[in-house]
């Protein structure tokens, strides 16, 4: 099954674009997430989410390890889950997952959208669609 | 750009695309169902209040969580499996073969979760 002509260009010949990069940013933002949400995890077990929460509890944390998430469970003391390091690891999440996501919705939005003029004002609204929620998420995050 | 589709819905449903192509699918609706509830999700928190409690207690029930877990389980094991492919070119010989991984990752996966999730909403 190997193609002995390959049937695209090298990266040395295509050059490296903001697509490309974008599509590489893709690929190594799902792997950092996939860090960050494994962290908050195991995280939440030495914390003790073992005995005092359950499973969907967890995973609502890991997703996003903001201390709101664990309000309604049995955890009996919550300065722990409000730590700068929950705080930061929730903000790098945040960060990673609004520009891969705001990326994919500028990719399907491609699909439909085919004219030059609309896809400019698609990825104009994109950013600041970006911005907003960045701005709106981080203050949710750092004074909840 | 002059791309034209004349493709209409009907035909784009009879394209026989199989695993990659139902892949392709739910990765797209799982990436836009997060997109856009984990979105009105923020803005609910934001906002507060009773609207916003209104859409965070819909947000909480079982029936919603089966379906944005999902959503999230997939295109998160689905976007794992494009990434180590993308990443190892090497592994696109055996791209079907990962197609029935992922599935033999995420039905296991997904399963628990939905039964725990019942279980739990039934008071278990």
């Amino acid at each position: 099954m190997s193609n002995p002509k390959p049937r695209s260009l090298s990266l040395s010949q295509r050059g490296m674009n903001f697509e490309t990069l974008m599509w590489l940013f893709t690929r190594l933002s799902a792997l950092g997430m996939y860090a960050l949400i494994i962290f908050g995890l195991i995280g939440a077990l030495v914390m003790g989410a073992r005995n005092q929460m359950n499973f969907a509890d967890v995973m609502r944390w890991a997703f996003m390890p903001n201390v709101t998430h664990v309000e309604n469970t049995n955890v009996p003391d919550l300065a722990p889950w409000v730590s700068p390091l929950w705080k930061l690891t929730a903000s790098a999440l945040l960060l990673l997952a609004v520009a891969h996501g705001v990326h994919g919705l500028v990719v399907i939005a491609d699909d439909y959208i085919v004219s030059s003029r609309g896809r400019l004002i698609s990825r104009l609204l994109s950013i600041v669609f970006m911005l907003a929620m960045i701005g709106i998420s981080l203050y949710i995050l750092w004074t909840s | 750009m002059g791309l034209k589709r004349n493709v209409s819905l009907a035909a784009g449903l009879r394209y026989k695309g199989q695993g990659p192509m139902l892949t392709y699918v739910l990765h797209r609706i799982g990436g836009l169902g997060m997109a856009i509830f984990i979105t009105i999700h923020i803005l609910a928190s934001f906002l507060g209040g009773r609207g916003g409690a209104f859409v965070n207690n819909i947000y909480e029930n079982w029936i919603f969580q089966i379906f944005i877990f999902f959503c999230v389980l997939f295109h998160a094991i689905n976007g794992l499996r494009i990434t180590i492919l993308d990443l190892f070119p090497k592994l696109l010989e055996h791209h079907r073969e990962a197609i029935w991984i992922e599935w033999a990752v995420f039905l296991p996966i997904y399963g628990i979760s939905v039964l725990v999730i019942i279980n739990t909403a039934l008071g278990g």
